[in-house]
């Protein structure tokens, strides 16, 4: 995973966290009731499912705002 | 609501027989063979008031949810509406369908091809307070009842794709709090503006265009035959959302016009890119995994989201250009 590796998803409960890559943009995270960043400040999760930001751009990570679609994508490996 | 006002011949029929009790073997009305079945006012604001019987329905009326007269018009129309969709948008499914195998890709291939005008950069940029208030007011038809037509799918489907349906909808219906009810952050938006935040409230002031947009949801939600189109459609919606919305916000706080009106579209920025996600891989994905026949009809709502938005955002640039001219012509006499 891109820059989303900073991000760890947690469940009160202890139950897996389920992660879902979603190609150039950004990993979907279901079951989860916080989100814990680089620095340990924990942000709530307050939707079923959420977008966790992966490229690094967005303005409002942890969660994705769609700003990866703003970056061009490198070309595809020969 | 009460019921709206007549735009021709084709509204006033159905006005008369929904002002009328059900039953005693009405025979419904023919609509105009020569009516634009993807703009014209009189012939979507009849689909509207029929589609209207299965949501909330009109108070100053009897209950005519299944008077056969009436869902046998709704039917004609509908057929007269879908043939053109399908028209319109048979390119942008064909080739698709030819780019990849991969339903993401394909879907992706069409929000590309679909090309229109930036409603949501113009709005960011160069729209006037009044534009961005008519935008709001017309915008008002669908977000009132926001997500309320893609939820007539849910017993239509089943497995993976119901599951992700129900989340996303479980996030637009507010996540268990009823203050958080997209359809009421929007009507505390349209409040704060000082617009009447009643559901339908502003139905007699939009264009034909923009009751197309609305009735393209309900077409493909209450027909379980159409269930792929709904969820494509869903897609589209969801894929288009988050940057505009972005835009749009920028434009309300550049206007003037209250936090609580830019909050609702910044809350979307959020939602809609876990939405877009959920619709394509999960959603979508899920369906066309367990149904593949319904691929195309997926690509099909796609196509017919982005063609309807494309020809109503012309519409209302349009419109907006002209009143500005009519303006600057005022200013020049006077």
């Amino acid at each position: 995973m891109r820059g989303g590796e900073q991000w760890r998803a947690i469940s009160r409960t202890g139950e897996d966290v389920a992660l879902e890559p979603c190609g150039d943009g950004p990993v979907l995270a279901r079951h989860a009731d916080a989100v814990i960043d680089p620095d340990g400040v924990a942000h709530p999760v307050t939707r079923p499912v959420v977008a966790l930001c992966a490229c690094g751009k967005s303005q409002r990570r942890p969660w994705c705002d769609s700003t990866h679609k703003s970056i061009p994508q490198a070309a595809p490996a020969r | 609501m009460k019921l709206p006002e007549a735009r021709g011949p084709l509204s006033a029929q159905v006005i008369e027989l929904l002002e009328a009790e059900p039953g005693g073997g009405r025979s419904a009305p023919h609509p105009d063979a020569g009516a634009d079945a993807l703009a014209d006012e009189d012939f979507h604001l009849a689909l509207w008031m029929l589609y209207e019987l299965h949501y909330r329905g009109f108070e100053d009326v009897p209950d005519h949810e299944w008077d056969p007269a009436l869902v046998a018009l709704r039917v004609e129309l509908e057929g007269r509406f879908e043939a053109e969709l399908r028209v319109g948008t048979a390119d942008f499914v064909r080739d698709a369908l030819g780019s990849s195998d991969d339903l993401v890709e394909q879907i992706r291939a069409v929000i590309d091809a679909v090309e229109g005008p930036s409603l949501a950069r113009y709005l960011q940029r160069e729209a006037t307070r009044a534009e961005v208030l008519d935008f709001l007011m017309q915008r008002s038809l669908y977000h009132l009842k926001e997500s309320d037509p893609h939820a007539f799918v849910v017993p239509r489907i089943d497995g993976r794709a119901k599951v992700a349906l129900a989340e996303l909808q479980y996030d637009e219906y507010g996540g268990g709090r009823p203050d958080r009810l997209h359809s009421q952050l929007y009507a505390d938006a349209l409040e704060a503006c000082g617009f009447d935040h009643r559901y339908g409230a502003y139905v007699d002031q939009v264009p034909g265009h923009t009751l197309a947009v609305n009735n393209v949801m309900s077409l493909f939600g209450l027909n379980r035959r159409l269930r792929g189109a709904a969820l494509g459609h869903l897609a589209a919606f969801e894929s288009t959302s988050s940057v505009p919305c972005r835009r749009i916000a920028g434009g309300v706080e550049r206007v003037g016009l209250p936090d609580v009106v830019a909050a609702y579209f910044h809350e979307h920025v959020e939602a809609d890119s876990v939405h877009e996600q959920v619709a394509l891989r999960d959603i979508c994905g899920g369906l066309v995994a367990d149904n593949p026949a319904l691929r195309d009809d997926v690509l099909f709502g796609v196509a017919a989201c982005l063609y309807l938005d494309v020809l109503a955002a012309r519409a209302l640039l349009g419109t907006w250009e002209r009143d500005r001219l009519r303006d600057d012509v005022d200013e020049q006499v006077a």
